[in-house]
Order: structure tokens, then sequence, then C-alpha cells
């Protein structure tokens, strides 16, 4: 279970962005955060992973009981905390193997797991990409190199497979995907998703939500929450707009 | 984070810092020309050689210390140095065959095992400590194929016209100051001689090991491929932590006739000096290859990690018609440390190649300077060369610097050069961290993905030490 509580944050050495959020994300719960550009939405998922550049001055974050602030960026992968990026980086030279291969065995190594063997590893790697039905072209590459927006959402999706998070954030995944892949990658994410897993699926769109059904909607304005609902919430946003909901909080 | 970053720069540790100890002989500091006479006769050298060295110690004694590389090398006090240290030699003189196992032990600590049961699968060693090689691994099998690989000393006792043809034919002794130096106080080094069509069966090697403290390491190999033949040589070296700089100012000359091959990687990790810039190796060194023969094929590979300061230019003379040259190499520098490295192509024969690939690591406080020239003369028809210069910078208190010179004086040649600067982004660090990997092993991802096309070029065991030495060099270098 995530909890934040009264969370404020800010760029460091700049303004506030995050003005006392208040969310919890039982497991298995996925709860779709919507809001305007420039609300906060990305910064709350940064400041839940620990993107240093920005500040946390005030609230709490915690995850399964434990204190996600106290945690380093890597323990909290460790912990089991997954983000699909909005815009997953080029890391060029260092193939796809090797940086799984970091990562999945940084993980075992956090949990007191022997590093997996190469055979065992290669193996990992062949079930879940077939799992996600990503090429093995791709996997052969580096990171993200050259790959196209909807080949680097997928390959989110396939890292997602292979550390098996229990708690994911999905940052405007559906950014630049046309509507084909974006099945794609939300079917992936649905297959990947056990009862428990849960996640914060960040959209300005109800289309993603056709595919990833939320159960609790929130709207977030200004660095605060302002309104929660059930899934309907989406679909008058998709209508509507925000402005309604603006005109509501004044 | 600037003083997380400092703190665990501080607390890196170099490897191979520790000293042995073993009785030393080391003659009185200072230089002159009794000074050379003594090294002369202690090695028990012909006139001819003592001559070689007397001429280089007058013209270098005319010459004054370079001053254009883009360094700040401090005043070398050449009469503080002392020039000839020997750890085989025994006390009181004993005639013992046996060597020191104190010896036997450190270059086992190096992972340089002299026992050849114990030898890395195909590969022959040359250990030197000091101004003397202590053993040389598979003399004998070697010679069953006519294969001549010995320390330089030995070759001039045993093949003592074979050295005299060829010694200073690459780098005469006028083609610097410190070569100069060099030729008048070389003391060992490593003599390869391939016969003809003879494709050397194991990869020689030469690791260099500086022990003795206030002493020049003044190391001279000389390597011959003959026509048709072929072999891989490696170098590898290191120092002990000293709070005082070492000169290291060595000699590498190679030739390579008809159709013949030399493949030549170094990983040099000579003590770097502290987290302040104390101590550490002053490395100036000439390192050149003349492609004599025509289909000659010269390949330079290097990973520079270590030195406080590095001089270094591997270069080749494209002399044979359609003779090809490649430089591959990575250089790393981090704290204090001063690195001025590239290569020259000397384009002479016809339809000749040449490729440079020069990939530069900064980190910390430290200057790396990639210096290259490639000179295609009047005849060289055809004479191609591709260069691409990149630099790594990580931090913002680190230098990178690319000086190219081009002297193209034939218009049917095509000379290519491209370079890039990129730093490590913020971004693709918390990417890392995202998944689980810590800054520092991301670090190491990343520089090793970068250096991949000079790693790949490094025979596979010496390509795996080389890949951990480039991330434990940049510990700690991304706070």
């Amino acid at each position: 279970m995530l909890e934040i509580k009264n969370l404020h944050a800010a760029v460091v050495g700049g303004k506030e962005i995050l003005k006392g959020i208040d969310l919890t994300i039982r497991d298995g719960e996925i709860h779709a955060l919507m809001g305007t550009n420039g609300a906060g939405k990305s910064t709350l998922s940064k400041v839940i992973v620990g993107d240093p550049s920005y500040e946390v001055t005030e609230g709490t974050i915690t995850f399964n009981g434990a204190d996600v602030l106290a945690m380093k960026t890597e323990e909290r992968a460790h912990a089991g905390i997954f983000m699909s990026f909005q815009q997953p980086v080029e890391i060029p030279g260092v193939s796809m193997t090797n940086f799984m291969r970091a990562a999945v065995n940084a993980r075992r190594k956090a949990l007191g797991l022997e590093a997996l063997k190469s055979t065992d590893f290669l193996k990992l790697m062949r079930d879940k990409r077939k799992l996600v039905d990503i090429d093995n072209k791709l996997v052969n590459r580096s990171v993200n190199e050259g790959f196209s927006g909807g080949e680097k959402k997928r390959n989110e999706i396939f890292q997602m497979a292979m550390l098996e998070p229990s708690f994911c954030i999905l940052d405007e995944t559906d950014s630049g995907l046309d509507v084909d892949a974006l099945r794609i990658v939300a079917e992936g994410f649905n297959k990947l998703r056990k009862p428990d897993t849960s996640a914060l699926v960040i959209t300005h769109y109800q289309r993603l939500l056709d595919y990833i059904r939320p159960d609790i909607v929130h709207v977030l304005l200004d660095g605060r929450i302002v309104k929660t609902a059930g899934p309907e919430l989406a679909l008058q946003i998709e209508e509507q707009g925000f402005d309604w909901i603006k005109d509501e909080t004044k | 984070m600037a003083n997380e970053f400092v703190k665990k720069v501080a607390e890196e540790k170099y490897k191979f810092g520790f000293t042995t100890d073993v009785h030393t002989e080391i003659i009185d500091k200072g230089l002159n020309e009794d000074v050379i006479r003594l090294i002369s006769s202690k090695k028990g050298e012909p006139d001819w050689l003592l001559e070689f060295r007397l001429q280089a110690f007058r013209y270098w004694q005319t010459q004054t210390q370079p001053t254009w590389g883009h360094l700040r090398l401090p005043d070398i006090d050449y009469q503080a140095i002392s020039y000839y240290a020997d750890p085989t030699k025994k006390k009181d003189n004993a005639q013992s065959k046996e060597i020191d196992p104190e010896l036997m032990k450190t270059f086992d600590k190096l992972g340089i095992p002299l026992e050849e049961r114990l030898a890395l699968s195909g590969t022959a060693v040359d250990a030197v400590m000091d101004s003397v090689s202590v053993k040389t691994t598979f003399k004998e099998k070697l010679s069953e194929k006519g294969i001549i690989f010995c320390s330089i000393s030995e070759a001039v006792k045993k093949h003592p016209d074979l050295v005299r043809q060829y010694l200073g034919q690459v780098v005469p002794y006028r083609d610097n100051y410190f070569a100069a130096l060099n030729s008048a106080v070389f003391s060992d080094g490593s003599f390869v001689y391939i016969p003809k069509n003879t494709r050397c069966p194991m990869e020689l090697s030469t690791y260099f090991r500086i022990n003795a403290r206030n002493t020049g390491q003044f190391e001279r190999t000389l390597i011959v491929c003959d026509e048709g033949s072929y072999v891989s040589y490696l170098e590898g070296c290191t120092a002990p932590m000293r709070d005082e700089n070492q000169l290291h100012a060595a000699i590498v000359e190679i030739m390579v006739m008809d159709n013949a091959e030399v493949k030549y990687s170094t990983v040099q990790n000579w003590y770097p000096g502290d987290a302040e810039g104390k101590g550490g190796v002053l490395n100036l060194v000439t390192k050149r290859g003349l492609l004599k023969g025509a289909n000659s094929k010269l390949s330079w590979t290097q990973v520079e990690t270590g030195s406080a300061i590095t001089w270094k230019y591997p270069s080749c003379v494209l002399q044979g018609d359609n003779s090809q040259a490649e430089f591959y190499s990575v250089a790393v520098t981090n704290n204090f440390q001063q690195a001025d490295t590239g290569t020259k192509m000397i384009h002479i024969g016809k339809n000749t190649r040449s490729t440079i690939i020069s990939k530069g690591i900064s980190a910390g406080r430290s200057e790396n300077s990639y210096r290259g020239l490639v000179r295609v003369g009047r005849k060289a028809d055809n004479a191609r060369n591709y260069s691409s210069c990149d630099s790594l910078l990580l931090g913002s208190l680190c230098g990178a610097h690319t000086f190219p010179y081009m002297d193209v004086q034939n218009n049917t040649a095509t000379v290519e050069h491209e370079a890039t600067t990129s730093k490590i982004s913020e971004d693709q660090l918390l990417y890392c961290n995202q998944r689980g990997i810590s800054t520092e092993e991301a670090v190491g991802l990343i520089v090793n993905g970068y250096a991949k096309e000079v790693l790949n070029k490094l025979p596979m065991e010496f390509a795996v030490e080389a890949q951990k030495l480039l991330s434990v060099s940049l510990e700690g270098t991304v706070g």
C-alpha cells in the first residue's frame, strides 16, 4: 500500500509545485490521475520515485509501511516501485541485455538473492519478450537508442515485465502513441498485472482508461487533488474538460 | 551532493599501490656520463651500445623539456633520480639462479603468475620490475618456432646483430627530449622477433612494475615482425602509491615487414596520484611503429587509466604501399590527472589507410586532451584516414580538449575527422536508478558502453580487466 500524506514538494531551489497531496493506493487498486498541463502530475510521480531535482518540503510517503522519502531512488525500485517514463531516455552503447542484467541483479542483491546465471537470465529475457510481444531486434540494441516513440513505450512495459514491480506509475504512457500502439502497450500492462499489483496512471485522456480501467479517478489542479470519484469522472472530463471542476473549487 | 562526491573520490583506493620488500641494488642518484657507463657495464653491454647511449646523452644535454603539451608538467630534477634499480640482485652477491619468492609473490598478487603452469591460457609474459626483467615465460616453447621473446638485455647478449640492426631505427634518439633520455639510460624491456611466415601461437606480454623509491623506469621495447608473420602483444603497468612523482620514460619501437601484422595492446594503470593530486607516475612515452613492408598492418589499442601525467602518442609510419594502421584509445582522467595523448599517422606509401578512434573520459578536476596528426605525403596516392574523437565529461570541473592537426600534400587523399563531446545526463542516471541500478554502477555501464568500440579490440582477458578498471577508476565521480 502506498500512502501519501500532506505532501509538499518543490523544484530544488525553485517554486513549490505540490501543495499538500493526500493519496492512498491499496494493493490491487488502479488510480487514475488527471489534470491540466503544469498541475503537478509528473512532479508527483517523480517525487515518488525519488528524482533528485525535486525536494520534499513537508509530508510523508510510505510504501508497505516503509518510509519512502528516506530511501534512495534505487532502493525504492528494489522495494517494488516502477515508473514507465513519459520520455524514456536513450543510453548509447549500453545494450538492453546488459542494462536489464544490471537492473535485475541489483534488485536480487537487495533482496538477498544470488545473481542470475547468464543462461537463466537470457531465458528470462526471452520469456518476457514474448509476453509483451517486443521484437528481438529492439532487445539487442542500445537502451532506447533510435527507438520510435511507440517502441520506447513498449520497452518500458518490457522492463516492467522483467522487474515485476508491485506498484507501477504510468506517466503519460499514452502520449505520442497511435491507437494501435496504445492498445498493445495497455494490453501488455494488463497481462503483467497481478491481483495485488497497484498502479497510478497519469493521463490527459479517457482513451488509455478504456484499456486500463481505473478503480478511482483523481483530478490534480495547481498542486492539489481537488476531486476524487469513480471511473465515471474520467468520462465526464473527456466530455466537459476541467473548467467545471475549477469552478467548483473556487 | 558535491561534498559527498569529494568524499567518495577521496576514499577511492588504488588496488595495486602496495610495495614489495625486497633487497634492491640501487645506484646513486644523478645523471652523467659515468652513470651511463656504470649502467652499461652492469648490463655487460658491447661498446657500440655504450656509444649509442653516450651519443644520446650528449644530444639530450643540448635539449630542453618540451612545453607544447596541454599539461602542467612539474620541473623534473634529473639529478634527484636513480637510473638503475635491480630487485633481483642478491645480498652478498650470491650467484643463485632462484628468483626471490617475494618477487614471485608480487607478480602473483598483480595477477601475473610467473609459473608457466599457472599462466593465463595462451599468454607468455616478460615481467619487468624497476630496471630488470625478473622472468620471461615460455621462452623455450616459442624458440621452437624460431620466435625470440626475451628481455632486451638478454637480446643484446644473445642476438646482438638483430638488436643492432633495428634499435633506434623507428625512434631515433634525436626524436624528442624524452626519447633521447631513454636512449641514454634505458634499462629493461622486451625484445620480440617473429621470423618470416610465422604466426606467433601465443599472446606475448610484458608487465612493467615500478617498486623502488626515487627511481625512474626507462623501459625499451623492440618488436620486429618479419615478412608474412603475425604477433599480438600486450603491455600492462602498475606502481606503488607514493607521495612523490615517479618518472617513466619509455620507448617502444615496432617494425612491420611485407604482409606482416602486429597488434599492440596496452592497459596502462600506473599510480595516478591521490585525490589531492599528490604523487603519481609521470608517463612520458614514445611509441612508434614503422609499416615498412607492403600490405603490412599495425594496430595500437590503449586503455589509459593511470599516471598523474600521460604524454604519449603511439604512432604509425605507413611507408609500405597498401599498409593499414589503426589507433584505438580510451583515456580516463580523474582527480588531478592530466593526459595529452593521441597518435600520428604518417602516410608515405600509396593506398595506405589509417583509422583513429579516440575516446576521452574526464572526471574530477582532470584535464584530458586528444592530440593527433594526420600527414599525407606527396607520393601517398589514394591515402585514406578516418578520425573520430569523442569526449565524455563527468562533472563540471574537468576539461576535455581536442587538437587535431592535418597536413595533406596529395590531392587524391581522403581525410575525415569527426568529434563529439557529451556528458552523462541526470536523466540517464535517474532512469538507471529507477530501474534499481546504483549511480556508481550506472556510470560504469555508461562509460563501458561509450568505450565499447575500443574495448572490443582488446584480447578477451584484457578486455574484462579493462572494463573493471574503467569502473573502478571512475568510482564516485558522479554524486
